[in-house]
């Protein structure tokens, strides 16, 4: 019997064969912590008498979920942070920093590591097959301790994935349209492994999309196999040599088979207030939107601000709707800056924010008012999650969110895209991809 | 271990959002000023309700989305002995076993606001004095067992030195 990724990766940590259902003892390779959950994990491991890291090169701290800080309580917890980070020599991103999940995988995450996050949308870290999951603050605090933890080997679902995306139509509508499908516990304990073609022929930023919202359907990683496109992406971040390729086993077994053929799928948008209350774009057309946010780990890379920047550059936001960007990562804002996407966003009337995690969590930065629609990239749309439970969010791609900014109501990115031009690089580049195939 | 109390009866999909709200994440390192907040996107008065010994419980896939280990501490600072529920996300329940409060996966359909719990965890039976209900949840695994009876993760690693799976 064969061995699917989580399998692999699991075992070659172990020194033996592990299967799916085994609770096991494993070493940790990365440690993430971010300024909500470091605190209370500094707290426990000192509580454990543990003074010295296990791997301080690769335990990082990121404050990125309230930065720059809004209240005096979290100002204090960041310094607690910055004074326990040069005590142990662990590795730090500071405010501006960006997200943990877009940073550690630009330049901490390699193809077969185990990486355990207190953050739950680690699983981001799938996309370069990296076992990256989420726990919480005691947890990680043992893992950067002692370097190891117990795992139980999931079980894993294969989504295969076919065709070729149709104009405005991306990973991200690929995703909510399949946790509408499962449901938003339909893979809880599980790994998901995409695979097929579609999945071959993304790039990296929109794989590490299907693996952030891995957890939204409950899953424990979202992992896809590592390949020509990972290599590519690792030596683009200088570290080419960290590559090696890891594809499933041939007869590897699978709890359950997922096929799913995008090549007629419409732009999904999640309705307030789960993310599996999923519905073709069709069905939410004329839902008045007061605030776009086209940010978070999910959809904020420079692949995501270049689609919202196609579609708005030379137009004005519609005058009763809010538009707040945040860029993943100090990197993104960058690129982004010198592409001139960040001076088309602030002349189409778009605030843009430090990179980080902006309005995801309700804490600053965006928290709409009662009775507010707010259209978001996020990967979560649960009442309060931005800070008000009188509010709603609704989730869809970066293409959808430019459109609705200039109407004001949700609205179908396609009127603004043209075949030729449209999508641009990333689905003329699958079409020639795929008719050499042919 | 018989913890005995009410239970408060919530839906499915109670998320970490609802049971410890970002809008209070300064308060993440003053949890018992945290805890007077718990669950209050899910019912605003919960947290001056509850009485010491109670059980929430919930549907389907409760504590789904983020990683704060805050949410089951704000549960147990609460006094709430034990959470109920026909499942639970993976992180949470995970989260829940490391700070020592009792998550218990069976058919809580039948069971309201205001019923009188009883709960064998040894056993593991609970009894619904109210409706004469007797239902049974599903064993944890042995690494969980260990480490809620030694009190959470913390109490665990200092007493073994290392997980104890077995
Ligand atoms: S962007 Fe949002 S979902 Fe992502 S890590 Fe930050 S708070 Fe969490």
């Amino acid at each position: 019997m064969g061995k699917s990724l989580s399998e692999i990766i699991i075992s070659q940590h172990c020194q033996r064969d592990v299967k799916a259902g085994e609770i096991v003892l494993t070493p940790v390779d990365v440690c993430l912590l971010q300024d909500g959950t470091a605190p209370l994990a500094i707290r426990q491991l000192e509580k454990l008498g543990l003074k010295k890291l296990a791997n301080p090169s690769r335990t990082v701290f990121f404050l990125d979920h309230a930065a720059p800080s809004p209240r005096r309580e979290l100002s204090n917890d960041h310094k607690f942070i910055r004074d326990f980070v040069a005590q142990t020599g662990a590795q730090f991103s500071d405010i501006g920093g960006g997200i943990s999940h877009q940073v550690i995988n630009e330049y901490y995450v390699n193809p077969g590591d185990i990486l355990i996050g207190a953050d739950s949308h680690t699983c981001t870290g799938g996309a370069l097959c990296a076992f990256s999951t989420g726990m919480g603050s005691s947890d990680v605090a043992v893992a950067m301790g002692l370097g190891k933890t117990w795992l139980r080997v999931p079980e894993s679902f294969k989504i295969v994935v076919r065709g070729e995306f149709p104009l405005g139509v991306y990973a991200k509508d690929l995703i909510l349209h399949f946790i509408g499908k499962i449901g938003a516990d339909g893979a809880t304990y599980k790994a998901l492994e995409f695979c097929g073609e579609t999945v071959e022929n993304m790039t990296m930023s929109q794989r590490l999309t299907l693996s952030n919202m891995a957890v939204e359907a409950g899953a424990k990683v979202g992992l896809i196999a590592a390949d020509k496109t990972t290599q590519k992406f690792l030596k683009e971040m200088g570290r080419g040599n960290k590559y090696r390729e890891i594809k499933p086993e041939k007869d590897a077994v699978y709890e359950r088979s997922i096929e799913i053929d995008v090549s007629r799928l419409e732009p999904q948008i999640s309705f307030p207030h789960t993310v599996d209350n999923t519905r073709p774009l069709s069905q939410a057309q004329g839902v008045k939107i007061q605030q776009v946010f086209l940010g978070t780990c999910t959809n904020a890379r420079l692949e995501d601000l270049k689609i919202f920047y196609e579609i708005v550059k030379g137009k004005k936001k519609n005058s009763s709707t809010r538009v707040i960007v945040t860029p993943a990562s100090r990197k993104v804002y960058l690129d982004a800056m010198k592409s001139g996407y960040i001076q088309a966003f602030m002349e189409f009337g778009a605030e843009v924010l430090p990179s980080g995690c902006g309005p995801c969590v309700g804490v600053h930065g965006g928290v709409g008012a009662d009775e507010d629609n707010i259209l978001s990239t996020m990967n979560r749309n649960f009442r309060g999650r931005m800070g008000n439970p009188e509010s709603n969010i609704y989730l869809a791609s970066p293409a959808v969110c430019a459109a609705t900014a200039i109407k004001g109501e949700i609205a179908d990115p396609r009127e603004f895209l043209t075949v030729k031009k449209g999508s641009s690089a990333k689905s003329s580049k699958k079409s020639s991809k795929q008719k050499k195939k042919k | 271990m018989t913890p005995k109390g009410s239970a408060w009866k919530f839906g499915d999909n109670i998320s970490t959002d609802l049971i410890a709200p970002g809008r209070y994440f300064h308060l993440r390192s003053n949890l018992p000023e945290m805890a007077k907040h718990v669950m209050e996107d899910a019912d605003p008065s919960f947290a001056s309700k509850v009485n010491k010994g109670d059980f929430i419980v919930g549907g389907s896939n409760f504590g789904l989305g983020s990683s704060r280990e805050h949410a089951p501490t704000i549960i147990k600072l609460a006094g709430v002995s034990a959470v109920l529920a026909k499942s639970f996300a993976r992180i949470f329940y995970r989260n829940s076993i490391n700070v020592g409060l009792p998550v218990l996966i069976c058919d809580t359909d039948k069971i309201q606001t205001g019923d009188e719990l009883e709960i064998d965890l040894v056993k593991g039976i609970i009894l619904d004095r109210i409706r004469n209900l007797k239902l049974t949840f599903a064993p944890l695994p042995k690494v969980m067992i260990n480490i809620l009876n030694d009190g959470g993760l913390v109490a665990h690693i200092q007493k073994h030195g290392d997980f104890k799976l077995s």
